[in-house]
């Protein structure tokens, strides 16, 4: 998001539909994404937005329904020599991909810790798998390394625990241990699918944490896909919301947080409800995000949206620049639109987060 | 993990014996008469039946049965092959049937095997296709539709087997029937085995051995063969039993001196014969709880989840 040099993975343009029975599905709409090195970005929104099918596309784990219709989701990475090299993942054969990208280059932890561990195999195995692949060590060496990973991501009695079976360990372990697996072969970048949605909340902040630190030890940069906003408050660099298939606000976490400016990121940051959430009724976004067998006309947002203008229903709105960082897809942001202010409400809690946060400081 | 074994050998050995004497209580209610009746006289049937000792109580017949059994003895039919000492007859059958069934199974197995791996790895292609197409008729024609059929094809058109079953001829007269005994089983093995890999396929620690890096044959053998296998071992189990027991139909008619044909004298003959329904009934009942035993044990071998261990459940 800063320079383009530093520029690690670049979505453009991606467009992807899936064939189903009841017709094509086109789910993502134009995806436009980019992640700096070392940098963290988290990708929000509703399910079915679009998030993980486009993080599925960069590991190139889409269903055998879905077509990539256009776009390309270029890496950039150096060599072994030293040379830097830039390929589309999207053109590259399945093979060559596993091969030369998953698990080495770009790896992900998954949702469900419960059920992403193969149940025949010991963690110890599971762990050396990719070092075996990419790396070609010895057997010693990868079992030395596991320990070390095991270690690394705070599993107490590492060497006890290598020989065990997932089902000996508790969710939260388990999902040490995918994080440890995505490790293994020191990625430059991680992807984190939802990593603390199946644990139970006392977990959640410390497997955050875990990542966090793991990030600033290897350097890595790191993708969240989530639908907490708690988490992407706490972790991320930059926010990029998507709605239908598309992005239609990046900011960094002050711009989001502190000065979104599309009435969807309005909606969700309403219904994430804090301590001093007053209101009898919980805030929820009326409606459902629209169904993408029907591609909607104008902005895909505009049947929920109360701020709605007539263009809405008409063209999509194009991305307005608000500030170096700040971006949004809305009508509302067009130099001839009404000035319209975010619900009342929201603002006043704004407000009190940011005295909140000028506590600390 | 011994004690475990000894404790469900143990379990087992209890069973047989319960399902022993249900059986020997079933024989004597079932009516009918032991002996070939309309060929003896009344004064010959109590003769014989006293020499049996088939008017003493039950409960001293069933131990005396139970005592014979116990060194080896089954006794000696009431109406099949003269009196000849059941233990020999019953040898012949057994070796006839475990022989051709063990084929049967092999064969279905491992065609099995490998129709439902082609058939997953070629998901909603051709081959898919073909194979679910094969299976649906294997497991709904009867084995003795195939036999007839395969009988008719190549010992009567064209002259290869031989027609009828052929004990000096063994392994040549076995193919007809263990080949149709077989397709039973290898199209059930076939649908569970495709059914199954397509869900693991489907997976979440697939996904992960994907983003791992893992494709083709590895991630095959080393992540999808192991856990889709689990499930097949509990189908193949009674499939065992009932091709190791014979088919009774396939071995009437191509002549075999199986088991099944062996049932089928028993009860059908002139009289009931007490003897030999009890002994194969032991002897079903004996194999049913034989390879579950096994199967149960195989389980913790290839699932870690059901291994039993004294290590305690950490959190």
């Amino acid at each position: 998001m800063s320079e383009a040099q530093n520029t690690i993975l670049d979505i453009r343009n991606l467009d992807i539909s899936f064939k189903t029975n009841a017709g094509v599905i086109h789910a993502i709409r134009g995806a436009n994404i980019d992640l700096c090195k070392g940098e963290t970005i988290a990708v929000v929104g509703e399910s079915g937005s679009g998030k993980s099918v486009t993080m599925k596309a960069v590991m190139g784990l889409l269903d055998s329904n879905a077509t990539v219709n256009s776009g390309e989701i270029i890496y950039n990475y150096v060599d072994a020599s030293g040379k830097k090299q830039s390929v589309d993942l999207l053109k590259m054969p399945k093979k060559q991909l596993r091969q030369q990208i998953n698990g080495q280059r770009i790896a992900m932890v998954f949702q469900d810790p419960m059920t992403s561990l193969d149940p025949t195999m010991t963690i110890g195995k599971q762990i050396m798998e990719g070092m075996f692949l990419h790396k070609n060590m010895s057997k010693e060496a990868a079992r030395a390394r596991a320990i070390e990973l095991l270690e690394l991501v705070g599993i107490p009695e590492a060497e006890k625990r290598f020989k065990n079976y997932p089902h000996q360990l508790s969710g939260g372990m388990r999902q040490r241990v995918v994080i440890a697996i995505a490790l293994s072969a020191d990625p430059d970048i991680l992807i984190c699918d939802e990593p603390t949605t199946a644990l139970d909340v006392t977990i959640q902040a410390r497997i955050l944490e875990l990542i966090m630190d793991i990030q600033k030890k290897m350097g890595l940069s790191v993708i969240y896909i989530t639908h907490d906003l708690g988490v992407v408050a706490k972790v991320a660099d930059y926010v990029l919301v998507m709605y239908a298939g598309k992005v239609v606000e990046i900011g960094n976490v002050n711009d989001i947080f502190y000065d979104p400016r599309h009435p969807y990121t309005w909606g969700l940051l309403s219904a994430m409800p804090d301590l001093d959430t007053d209101d009898d009724r919980l805030y929820s976004i009326p409606g459902s995000p629209p169904n993408l067998l029907h591609e909607p006309k104008g902005d895909a947002f505009a049947a929920r949206n109360p701020f709605a203008m007539v263009i809405d229903e008409k063209a999509e709105p194009p991305m307005f620049e608000i500030s170096r960082t700040h971006r949004a897809a809305t009508w509302l942001l067009h130099p001839d639109a009404p000035k319209i202010e975010m619900p009342p409400e929201l603002k006043a809690r704004i407000k009190r987060a940011q005295k909140e946060a000028e506590k600390y400081l | 993990m011994t004690k475990y074994i000894l404790k469900r050998i143990g379990m087992a050995l209890l069973t047989l014996l319960i399902i022993t004497f249900l059986l020997f209580l079933l024989v004597r209610i079932m009516p009918g008469n032991p002996f070939p009746s309309e060929r003896m006289s009344a004064d010959q049937i109590a003769n014989k039946r006293a020499e049996m000792g088939l008017d003493d109580p039950i409960h001293i017949q069933f131990f005396r049965y139970l005592g014979g059994v116990l060194q080896g003895d089954f006794g000696k039919g009431t109406s099949l092959y003269n009196g000849a000492p059941i233990k020999t007859v019953l040898s012949t059958a057994i070796s006839n049937s475990f022989r051709i069934g063990g084929m049967a199974i092999l064969l279905g197995t491992f065609v099995g095997l490998v129709l439902g791996i082609t058939a997953a790895l070629h998901k909603g292609k051709f081959l898919d296709g073909f194979c679910t197409v094969f299976s649906i008729l294997g497991v709904c024609v009867p084995s003795y539709v195939f036999l007839i059929f395969l009988q008719y094809t190549f010992s009567f058109r064209i002259p290869f087997f031989p027609y009828f079953f052929d004990p000096t001829r063994f392994a040549f007269s076995a193919v007809i029937p263990s080949v149709s005994l077989s397709l039973f089983t290898m199209s059930t093995i076939a649908r569970f085995t495709r059914n199954e890999m397509v869900e693991v396929f489907d997976s979440d620690y697939v996904r992960l051995a994907e983003a791992k890096g893992m494709y083709g044959r590895e991630l095959v053998t080393k992540h999808v063969l192991r856990n889709a296998l689990i499930p097949i071992v509990t189908v193949l189990a009674p499939l065992v039993v009932d091709l190791l027991t014979g088919a009774l139909v396939v071995e009437k008619i191509y002549g075999i001196n199986g088991i099944g044909k062996l049932m089928v004298d028993a009860i059908a003959g002139e009289g009931i014969d007490y003897n030999y329904v009890l002994a194969l009934g032991i002897l079903y009942s004996a194999l049913y709880i034989g390879i579950m035993l096994v199967v149960d044990l195989l389980y913790g071998v290839l699932d870690p989840r059901i291994r039993v261990t004294a290590k305690v459940r950490e959190a």
